[in-house]
């Protein structure tokens, strides 16, 4: 067993809002290569869960640590915002759910996944070019459009480019916020694929927030059930889908449509 | 830089210099905070002044912040002394600040100008005050304010270089000739105001000191004398700046920026100078 | 030989929020060991809890109490309750698990499927892809369909694919569920043959086997299983 240090790793984590608590007292540990999913319906936290684990919301309790490639442990929230942003563009990768979020509309493809090169120091025009070209063709995009602004492309493609985007520093933690959602099953499908064999590939770790179980199923090794902002259930991904304990991870499990 | 009260200036109407004293002291402290971090924009309290935004409010009020009686001014457009907006403010400081004005740039103390720096060297002593249009360099890139001054805080400058590659993936090339953004003193990206990249070069480790003044938008920045002045660019696509074929149809340089001009119904062209006290002085050093 | 598996005091109930927690006791302290080279059938009517014990042995049912533990790395590694990266370790390394159906993952091609646990054991890409095209073709899948993902196979071919995906690590344990129903009786032959040989080189076998013929052909042992309170 790998045994060591968890990559991320998270004590008592609560975020209120006014005086409601988004997420309450959440404690985990992600170790290297593991893909933990946190599934609930909307409202339940998972996405405001994910924007404190990955330093872009400042939590009022708890702690979340992760274990750099170079400097040793560190506090994400306790980082000064320059170090925290330098790990995020670095060892980091975030992919939003509206791929607009994520990409710079205006500038080209090659450019959208290149700007992580360049923000690191990358001054070498035709180095940066191959490497984009590298990821396009990863992504399973057509080189031929890397010129092209992703205005022109559609929903499934743009959601490609975001995640070659993210990838191309070769980060070691990526969290990803309902990476399908929104999009047609069929394209689903090749994403949910694409982000399978690059995890196994590159032995990514990653925090991925869905409401689908099925992507959950396909993607993730852990799964963590949310309700009303607190973990109701968490366990093996098999476990909690095919033994839920808790009610709520039962009526989540019942409300699947069969196929 | 006297700072009077004396009302026998040319029009006693006004204050030395248009400007009242406490305005201008507040434009002399934001000059020397800019002077102190170079590159560095900081806001100030702009006030309306009698001419419209766009036509050099920024560096008219810098302008006036720092001239005295002993100074001689220069106002330049484009390269010229004689264009409406040249004079116009020439005219202005006469009246307001009761300076000498002149056309040659070696007798100026203060040149205040609209894209271009002047072709012939500038020395120690010598201040260029800009018109900045838009003083934020990455504004086209982020159009929150927030955010920019977290990039330049942080020193996050890698989406200006995104927008190079970008022109280099459409055009062959950075195709960018104006407002070619600069890197100051190692640590702050600056907009040099829409000049020529031609000009880019002379901004470096320049023996003068350059004040850059946006009137809209409320800030100043400056470069000291003697400061780095980078130019972005790519290790495989270096910067380079504009070149001629052809040489000035009045004064034959070869070595200054030249303006295109149709002279006639046939579309004849022409090449000459856009700094006309250059042109002018190398005009008359070739008369006999 | 020493048993490689260990089951002791075991509990597992149903809760169904559902129907007011209702609960429904399935397993009441079960106990037993296997060893290398022993293939445990085991037998039990309908409903009687089989497949949900096999399925706590791999860690997919939690039970309430008691143990399961496995010699894993060479050491002794309790299940219940165990971390989840244990128990992926445990079913990375050490534990198969066959089951009726495959859970198929879309646009894999059949051969990368079959490859992929032998690669995650760190093997090469060119020594999975061998071993895969060799179960596949042993257990009758025709070349053809290999670069296809099997989505669109017929229930017999998916299972066969499955089988081959479970073999292909040689796990020195293995949970079978019913792994040749819906064969025909060549590929069922086929598939004996293969756990069979697993079973003399050494494997520790679990299984569940409706058709007598599978059984008899690879149990050394039987283990009944009731349902609480329907055993005395």
């Amino acid at each position: 067993m790998s045994d060591g240090a968890p990559l991320l790793s998270t004590r008592g984590l609560t975020k209120r809002f006014g005086g409601r608590a988004a997420c309450r007292d959440v404690s985990f540990d992600l170790w290297p290569g593991e893909v933990l999913g946190i599934v609930g319906e909307s409202g339940s936290g998972k996405t405001t869960l994910l924007n404190c684990l990955a330093g872009r919301l400042e939590p009022d309790e708890g702690s979340v640590t992760y274990e750099t490639a170079s400097m040793g442990t560190v506090d994400v929230h306790g980082l000064s915002e320059a170090r925290r942003r330098l790990l995020a563009r670095t060892e980091w990768g975030f992919v939003n759910q509206d791929a607009r979020d994520g990409l710079r509309m205006g500038v080209s493809a090659g450019a959208n996944i290149g700007e992580r090169l360049m923000a690191i120091g990358g001054r070498h025009y035709g180095n940066i070019r191959r490497d984009a070209s590298d990821w396009m063709t990863r992504v399973e995009l057509d080189l031929g459009r890397l010129d092209d602004r992703p205005t022109t492309f559609s929903g499934g493609m743009r959601q490609r480019l975001q995640i070659a985007r993210n990838l191309v520093s070769n980060p070691r933690l990526v969290f990803m916020d309902e990476p399908t959602g929104g999009l047609d099953v069929s394209v689903q499908a090749r994403i949910l694929d694409l982000l399978r064999g690059l995890v196994d590939r590159f032995h990514l770790s990653a925090v991925l927030v869905t409401h689908d179980l099925g992507v959950a199923r396909l993607l993730t090794h852990r799964l963590m059930v949310m309700q009303g902002g607190t973990v109701v259930e968490h366990g093996l991904t098999d476990q909690v889908l095919d033994d839920p304990q808790h009610a709520y991870t039962q009526m989540l499990v019942a409300s699947i449509l069969p196929v | 830089m006297p700072d009077t009260h004396d009302t026998s200036s040319s029009d006693s109407a006004y204050n030395y210099a248009y400007l009242d004293e406490q305005t201008k002291r507040m434009i002399r402290r934001a000059i020397l905070k800019a002077v102190a971090v170079p590159g560095y924009q900081v806001p100030f309290g702009g006030r309306e002044m009698p001419l419209p935004y766009g036509w050099g409010t920024g560096g008219i009020q810098v302008t006036a912040a720092i001239i005295g009686r002993d100074d001689t001014l220069k106002v330049i457009d484009q390269g010229a002394d004689d264009t409406t907006n040249a004079v116009s403010i020439r005219r202005f400081f006469a009246k307001v600040a009761d300076v000498a004005t002149t056309t040659r740039t070696e007798e100026a103390t203060v040149i205040q100008t609209r894209h271009r720096v002047p072709e012939t060297p500038l020395k120690e002593g010598q201040i260029l005050v800009f018109q900045v249009p838009i003083p934020e360099p990455l504004r086209m890139l982020e159009p929150r304010e927030t955010e920019t001054r977290t990039l330049h805080a942080l020193t996050e400058y890698g989406g200006m270089q995104v927008s190079l590659y970008e022109s280099i993936a459409r055009h062959g090339r950075i195709s960018k000739a104006y407002n070619y953004p600069v890197l100051v003193n190692g640590r702050y990206m600056m907009s040099p105001s829409p000049i020529p990249k031609f000009d880019n070069p002379k901004l470096d480790n320049n023996a003068a000191l350059q004040l850059y003044g946006a009137g809209r938008e409320k800030r100043i920045y400056a470069v000291p004398p003697y400061t780095p002045v980078k130019s972005l660019d790519f290790d495989d696509h270096p910067f380079e700046i504009e070149t001629w074929s052809e040489c000035c149809a009045l004064c034959g340089s070869k070595e200054s920026f030249l303006d295109e001009m149709i002279v006639d119904d046939d579309g004849k062209r022409l090449f000459v100078c856009s700094d006309t006290d250059y042109c002018q002085e190398r005009q008359q050093a070739d008369k006999p | 030989m020493l048993p490689v598996l260990r089951v002791s005091g075991l509990n597992k109930s149903f809760v169904m929020h559902a129907q007011g927690g209702l609960a429904l006791k399935v397993l009441e302290d079960v106990a037993m060991s296997v060893a290398p080279g022993e293939c445990l059938a085991l037998v039990g009517p309908s409903g009687a809890g089989k497949s949900t014990l096999l399925r706590a042995l791999y860690g997919n049912y939690r039970p309430q109490t008691g143990s399961i533990r496995v010699r894993h790395r060479e050491a002794w590694v309790e299940l219940v309750n165990a971390e989840a990266r244990t128990t992926l370790d445990v079913r990375r390394h050490t534990m198969g698990f066959v089951s009726q159906f495959l859970r198929v993952i879309p646009r894999v091609a059949t051969v990368d499927v079959v490859a992929e646990p032998m690669l995650r054991r760190g093997a090469t890409l060119e020594q999975a892809r061998d071993r895969a095209q060799f179960l596949l073709s042993l257990l009758g899948i025709p070349e053809r369909l290999w670069q296809l993902p099997p989505a669109t196979f017929s229930g017999g071919e998916q299972q066969r694919v499955n089988i081959a995906r479970s073999l292909i690590a040689d796990y020195p344990v293995l949970l079978l569920d019913e792994p040749t129903a819906s064969l025909d009786v060549a590929n069922r032959d086929g598939v004996i043959d293969l756990i069979r040989q697993r079973r003399e080189q050494g494997a520790t076998i679990v299984g569940i086997f409706h058709d007598v013929a599978v059984r008899d052909a690879l149990a050394t042992r039987l283990h009944n299983v009731a349902l609480p309170g329907a055993q005395a």
